[in-house]
C-alpha cells in the first residue's frame, strides 16, 4: 500500500454536510407531532411497507442464513478494508473508469463540481443518493451555476416542493396526491395545466418532463448500492427506470460512494440482492438493478468516474462498537418498526439518515462535539429502545445497544454525567421525609415553567433530562397536601366504602 | 498527502484503534438448488404475473406467432442485431436492427422492442438482460414502452444465487422484475414511469 502506516494512529476526523439539524430532536419532534397530515402519511406507509416485508421474508425457508451471512461479509469488508478498497480501485481502473477520493463533503463536491464543468454541461441528472444528499451535491452545484435535476419521482417532488425527504425510501411519503399536483402544477415546467391528482397522471407528467432531458442529457450523478472489490462493479437498485436512463444515457457518469458500500466478491451480490428489495420494499425483487463495471465499450457512458467517500467513516470505523453502523445498507426496515419514527416522521432527525439508523450514525459521522447544545448529541436517545429495529435489520445492526453505547460516549464526553447528579439529588431528597416535602413544594414551580401540560425545559443539570424528553408538569397539590385537603378525605371515605361493600 | 493516501491511511489509524478480529462469513443459506423444469416454469411464471407482465407460453415452432401477437398493434420496433430473424419472422411492422451509432432519440421513436434474455430467476421473477449476443444494448430494452422479452426454460435458475453464478461480471447487466414501477405517492402502485410501461414474456418451453 502507498499510504504508510506511521507511528501512533490518530482518530479520523469527523464528517461535514447534512448531517445536523438546526433543531434538537425533541424541539424538532414537537412541530412535526402537530402535522397531522404528515403523521397519517408516515403511518399509512409504515405500516404497509412493514407487513409486505413480514410476508416476503417469510417466504425465504433460509432468510436467518442470509441475514448472517450478510452481517459477516460486511464485518468481513470493514476489517480488511484497506486491501479490499485498493483492489476496488484498480479493478475500476482497469475496466475505464477514473477513481477519485474525497476527504470529506466538501472535497467530493468539489470533485464532481469540476467532473461536471468538464463535460461543458451547466445540467446534471441525478438518481436519488444518499450520499450525495448527505454531502449537499446539489445545494453545491447551484451556487455553482449547474442545475442538479433529482429524477426518481419523490426526489423530484422533493425538489420541485423545496422541500426536504422525510423517508429513506419514499421520500415524499409525508405529501399526499393534491400536494403533489399543487407541487406539479406550480413549479414543473411545460405542466398540463389541466392536470388532476390520479397517481397515474401525476406519474405521466413527470415521465413527460423527464424524457427529453434524459435523452438529451450530457451528464448523470449517482450513488451506488454495492460496489464489488474483486471485479470493480458496481450497482443501483431502483424501481422506476430513472436510475437506468441516468447510467446509460448520458455521455459521462460520476458515481459517489461511501467506501463502506463495498462487498469483497460479484457472488456476494447474491446474499444481499436477496436481503434489500425484500426488507426495503417487500417485495421479492426491485424491478430494477443495474451492475456495470468501468466502461462497456459501444453500450452507456463513455467516460465513468467513481468519487470514494470517507466524511467520518474513518472516524466511525476507529469505534469498535460503533463501526456496526457501517454494516447498513439503506433499506429502511428500521424506520418502519420504529414507533418513534413513525410519529415523528424523518424531519424530526435533522439529517440525511433518519429513524433508527440514523440516530446512529448520524452522530457517529458528524460527532456530537458541541456539548449538550449540538442537536447530534440528542439523538441516542429519540428511541425507545424497544429493539424492534434490531430484529428487522437485515444486516442484524444491534442499533439499541449502539444507541445505548452512545448514550454513554455522550455522557461521559460531558465530563460529568448530568442523569447521575439529577438521581443524586433525588436520592438525598427522597431520604427524609421532611426534605421531601419540600422538594414537592420546590416542584410546584415547575408548573410555571410548564405549557400545554408539560414541562419543556429544567434549569441544569436537569435540563440534561428534558431536553430528551418532557416531563409531566407536578400536580398543583403535593400528595399530603391533598391527603389533607377535604377533596382528599372524601375521595379516601369513598374507597373505603367501595371496599368494605366487596 | 493527497486525499487517497489520505483516506487510505485513515482506514489504516481506525483499524489500528481497534483491530477487528477475523470473519468466517457463514453460507448456510441455500446455493446451487436445482428444481426440476415443471416447478421452475410455475414459479416464474407466477412471479411474473404478480409483477404484472403478461406471459406467453410456447414451442419453439411457434414463437415467431407468439412475439407477433405480444407485439400487439406495435407499428415499428427494434431489436438487437444477434436476435434470430425468425423471431420477428411474422411481425409486419418496420424492424430497426439496432447499432451503438442510433441515437437515443430514434429509439424514442420506436414502439416497442424484441430481444432475448441471458438467464432467468424462477423465485423472484427476474429477467437478466447482460448487453451481449440477442440481449441488445442497455438503452435498447429501456427507452421504447414496449418490451417483449423471449425466455428460454433451459435459462431458468432456481433462485438468486444460481442466477449470479452464471453472470459474467464484466457486462453491463439489467436485471428486471416486471415493467417500470413506482409507489411513490400514497404507496399506490403505478406501472411506467421511466422504463417501458409493458413487459410481454415468451417463455420458449422446448429450448
Ligand atoms: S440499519 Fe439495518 S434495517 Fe436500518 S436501514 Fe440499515 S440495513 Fe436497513
Amino acid at each position: 500500500m502507498s499510504g504508510t502506516f506511521l507511528g501512533m494512529p490518530a482518530a479520523p476526523p469527523r464528517g461535514s454536510g447534512n448531517l445536523r439539524g438546526a433543531e434538537s430532536f425533541p424541539a424538532a419532534a414537537r412541530t412535526e407531532l402537530a402535522n397531522t397530515q404528515m403523521r397519517r402519511n408516515v403511518g399509512k406507509a409504515t405500516r404497509t411497507i412493514r407487513d409486505k416485508r413480514v410476508q416476503v421474508t417469510g417466504e425465504l425457508p433460509d432468510w436467518e442464513q442470509l441475514r448472517s451471512a450478510g452481517a459477516a461479509i460486511k464485518r468481513d469488508v470493514l476489517s480488511r478494508l484497506p486491501e479490499l478498497l485498493e483492489q476496488f480501485e484498480q479493478a475500476v481502473i482497469a475496466r475505464g473508469g477514473q477513481v477519485h477520493w474525497a476527504r470529506d463533503a466538501a472535497e467530493a463536491n468539489a470533485i464532481v463540481t469540476r467532473l461536471v464543468k468538464d463535460t461543458g454541461a451547466d445540467e446534471a441528472l441525478k438518481v436519488k443518493s444518499m450520499a450525495t444528499q448527505e454531502i449537499g451535491l446539489n445545494e453545491h452545484l447551484a451556487t455553482e451555476g449547474i442545475t442538479a435535476i433529482e429524477t426518481d419521482l419523490a426526489e423530484l417532488i422533493v425538489q420541485l416542493g423545496e422541500d426536504r425527504p422525510s423517508h429513506i425510501l419514499v421520500p415524499a411519503i409525508h405529501r399526499n396526491r393534491s400536494e403533489i399536483r399543487e407541487i406539479f402544477l406550480r413549479s414543473m415546467p411545460g405542466v398540463d395545466p389541466d392536470l388532476d391528482d390520479d397517481p397515474t397522471h401525476l406519474a405521466d407528467a413527470a415521465r413527460r418532463f423527464l424524457r427529453e432531458r434524459f435523452v438529451r442529457a450530457r451528464v448523470a450523478i449517482s450513488g451506488a448500492n454495492f460496489g464489488v472489490a474483486e471485479t470493480g462493479t458496481l450497482s443501483v437498485v431502483e424501481s422506476e427506470g430513472n436510475g437506468r436512463m441516468c447510467l446509460t444515457m448520458p455521455q459521462t457518469l460520476i458515481t459517489v460512494m461511501g467506501l463502506e458500500k463495498l462487498i469483497p466478491t460479484y457472488a456476494d451480490l447474491e446474499v444481499f440482492l436477496q436481503l434489500l428489495p425484500r426488507s426495503s420494499t417487500g417485495e421479492r425483487m426491485n424491478p430494477y438493478t443495474s451492475m456495470w463495471t468501468g466502461v462497456a465499450p459501444h453500450d452507456g457512458p463513455s467516460e465513468f468516474h467513481l468519487v470514494l467517500l470517507d466524511n467520518g467513516r474513518t472516524a466511525t470505523l476507529a469505534d469498535e462498537v460503533g463501526r456496526e453502523a457501517l454494516h447498513c445498507i439503506r433499506c429502511s426496515a428500521c424506520l418502519n418498526v420504529c414507533p418513534v419514527y413513525e410519529r415523528t416522521g424523518g424531519h424530526a432527525y435533522g439529517s440525511t439518515y433518519p429513524g433508527p439508523i440514523g440516530a446512529v450514525l448520524t452522530p457517529q459521522l458528524a460527532g456530537m462535539d458541541t456539548g449538550g447544545s449540538d442537536p447530534n448529541s440528542s439523538l441516542p436517545y429519540a428511541s425507545s429502545l424497544c429493539g424492534a429495529c434490531f430484529d428487522a435489520c437485515p444486516v442484524k445492526i444491534d442499533i439499541p445497544s449502539l444507541l445505548v453505547e452512545l448514550r454513554h460516549q455522550h455522557v461521559e464526553e460531558a465530563h460529568f454525567s448530568a442523569e447521575q447528579l439529577m438521581m443524586k439529588a433525588a436520592s438525598a431528597a427522597m431520604s427524609t421525609s421532611g426534605r421531601w416535602t419540600a422538594a414537592q413544594r420546590a416542584a410546584q414551580l415547575g408548573r410555571l415553567l410548564g405549557r400545554g401540560g408539560r414541562i419543556r425545559t429544567l434549569p441544569p443539570p436537569g435540563n440534561a433530562w428534558t431536553s430528551a424528553r418532557d416531563l409531566p408538569v407536578p400536580p398543583k397539590q403535593t400528595f399530603r397536601q391533598w391527603w389533607d385537603s377535604s377533596e382528599g378525605r372524601a375521595a379516601i371515605d369513598d374507597a373505603h366504602r367501595e371496599g368494605g361493600r366487596r | 498527502m493527497n486525499a487517497r493516501d489520505t483516506v487510505l491511511s485513515r482506514v489504516h489509524d481506525a483499524l489500528a484503534i481497534a483491530p477487528p478480529p477475523a470473519v468466517r462469513v457463514p453460507r448456510e443459506y441455500r446455493r446451487d438448488r436445482e428444481l426440476p423444469a415443471e416447478q421452475k416454469r410455475e414459479l416464474l411464471v407466477d412471479r411474473l404475473e404478480d409483477y404484472r407482465a403478461t406471459v406467453h407460453q410456447c414451442v419453439a415452432a411457434d414463437a415467431a406467432t407468439t412475439i407477433a401477437a405480444a407485439l400487439g398493434d406495435a407499428t415499428r420496433i427494434g431489436i438487437p442485431a444477434a436476435l434470430d430473424r425468425g423471431w420477428v419472422a411474422e411481425f409486419g411492422g418496420e424492424v430497426l436492427v439496432d447499432s451503438a451509432d442510433i441515437p437515443a432519440a430514434r429509439l424514442d421513436e420506436l414502439d416497442g422492442v424484441v430481444t432475448g434474455s441471458a438467464v432467468a430467476c424462477a423465485e423472484t421473477g427476474t429477467i437478466f438482460l447482460d448487453g451481449f449476443s440477442d440481449r441488445g444494448r442497455r438503452a435498447l430494452t429501456l427507452v421504447p414502452d414496449l418490451h417483449v422479452c423471449v425466455v428460454a426454460l433451459s435459462s431458468v435458475v432456481a433462485g438468486v444465487p444460481e442466477a449470479v453464478a452464471r453472470l459474467e461480471p464484466t457486462r453491463p447487466t439489467t436485471l428486471i422484475s416486471g415493467p417500470s414501477a413506482t409507489s411513490d405517492i400514497e404507496l399506490d402502485r403505478v406501472e411506467g414511469v421511466h422504463g417501458p410501461r409493458t413487459l410481454h414474456v415468451v417463455l420458449v418451453l422446448d429450448s
